[in-house]
């Protein structure tokens, strides 16, 4: 088992584990998806409040809740990498970068798509709102700190600092935007309580949680694949590897 | 405090000093931004002393964030920073001398002249020791997160405006907490639990903050 663990953290072996399991993953996601997307749109019941906007939250609270796990992965694996020198671990801390960033903006335009009709506009600052655009600060800050170095090995450990510096914050920042909120916020926003979530709702949100977070690893996975490329590029692996792509092309 | 610290803390406030009127500029910067504001926004008293705590406070947090680069830039390009640490001073104690220099240099004047813009902005006395008193507590804790970043964009070329994008989103706790205490005092409600909180996590700051700023320093001058 630790032989199997060891041989993850090398480049060439992450790769070939990556590609063995993406078409299974890609399926899976895809499954999930269409399963997800028929029982939130199709056979989940209308909010009696809201009515059909109430289905925004099946993207709506999977995204949300990925951004913030995508930082703590992130945050994690860059320590793992800073620690143990261990390059694998970068490469999937940097790889988690755009795809929690975009799971951030995708939470806050979701948020503003459904706060129009409900709350009468498109942004409010509301707490949770907020945490979230600064969650898409730290997430511009790390990308923007790991492409301003020249050497990959220094950006890489620059940004693994920044990470778990943000991760320290984010709870000081979550609960602060929350005081913060509690005292500016006045009665001019009736949130939607949900004394208990239709059971039909749960399941359809639910699904779309594990979609999302399939989704999450086949596009991670991708990006790691990606990543693994271009800074192995000069390996006699890829070398190979290109070459036989080659071949089979011609 | 040991001895090594007194004298690196001697040796940054000296530097300063010494580059002539530089360290003034975040000072001056403070200053005309929140002069600008009655100008842009409206002279009417009531409107800008409820505006005066937020003004303030921002203002205070972008001078301090312009002040960082005083402190390392320098030190790094011509190489002292390197020495300090082939003589083995250690990077952690490197950056607590630097913050604690950039606190007397830049946040304690700047604590100072505070109630001077509090009375430009009709703030009542009240208020402005809060004011005051919120920015003595808060401006050390900007002073070491600010160099955790300053220590991450060391030897970049477009560092200072990276520093602005890495930074800030650490500081808004600071700037709720400190602003929130001054809007309280102004209207004659409890600010001690906002005070309370800015000592924490100024203390929070002192304890992390070192060795945060010692591991970028490191990997910056490598």
């Amino acid at each position: 088992m630790w032989t199997w663990f060891y041989q993850l953290a090398s480049p060439k072996w992450f790769y070939q584990f990556a590609n063995k399991w993406l078409p299974w993953l890609r399926a899976a996601t895809l499954i999930l998806f269409l399963a997800g997307l028929a029982l939130g749109l199709l056979f989940s019941p209308v909010d009696y409040q809201q009515g059909n906007t109430v289905r925004i939250m099946y993207i709506h609270v999977p995204a949300a809740f990925l951004s913030m796990f995508t930082y703590v992965l992130m945050a994690i694996s860059g320590a793992i990498g800073y620690i143990w020198r261990i390059k694998m671990a970068h490469i999937v801390s940097v790889s988690c970068a755009p795809v929690g960033a975009i799971f951030t903006l995708l939470a806050l335009v979701t948020g503003g798509i459904w706060g129009k009709p409900t709350w009468g506009t498109y942004w409010e600052w509301d707490a949770r709102m907020t945490s979230e655009l600064i969650l898409l600060f730290l997430y511009l800050g790390f990308m923007a700190l790991h492409n301003a170095f020249d050497e990959r090995k220094t950006a890489d450990r620059a940004a693994a600092i920044l990470a778990l510096v943000g991760l320290v914050n984010i709870p000081i920042i979550h609960f602060s935007v929350e005081w913060w909120n509690s005292l500016h916020q006045g009665a001019t926003i009736s949130k939607f309580e949900k004394p208990s979530m239709d059971t039909d709702m749960l399941k359809a949100l639910l699904t779309m949680i594990v979609a999302f977070q399939f989704y999450f690893v086949t596009v991670l996975l991708q990006k790691v694949k990606a990543e693994i490329l271009d800074r192995e590029k000069l390996s006699g692996w890829v070398k190979k590897l290109v070459v036989k792509q080659g071949e089979g092309v011609q | 405090m040991n001895g090594l610290l007194i004298s690196l803390i001697k040796r940054e406030i000296s530097v300063v000093l010494r580059s002539q009127s530089e360290f003034v500029y975040p000072l001056a910067f403070f200053v005309i931004v929140t002069s600008l504001f009655p100008l842009a926004v409206t002279p009417d008293p009531v409107q800008l002393a409820f505006l005066a705590p937020g003004i303030i406070w921002v203002a205070a947090l972008l001078s301090i964030l312009l002040s960082l680069n005083g402190f390392y830039q320098a030190d790094f390009e011509e190489g002292g920073l390197e020495q300090l640490l082939l003589a083995g001073v250690s990077g952690s104690n490197i950056v607590i001398a630097k913050s604690v220099a950039n606190w007397l240099v830049t946040g304690l004047p700047l604590v100072i002249v505070a109630p001077l813009i509090g009375v430009l902005f009709h703030m009542d006395i009240q208020a402005n020791g809060v004011a005051m008193l919120s920015l003595f507590l808060a401006t050390p804790t900007l002073c070491f997160i600010g160099s955790i970043g300053m220590c991450l964009t060391l030897g970049l070329r477009n560092g200072g405006v990276l520093l602005t994008l890495l930074i800030l989103p650490l500081f808004i706790p600071v700037l709720i907490f400190g602003a929130s205490a001054v809007q309280a005092a102004s209207i004659g409600i409890d600010y001690s639990g906002q005070l309370a909180i800015l000592g924490a996590l100024l203390i929070l700051s002192i304890i992390l903050a070192p060795y945060a700023g010692a591991a970028a320093m490191k990997i910056s001058i490598n």
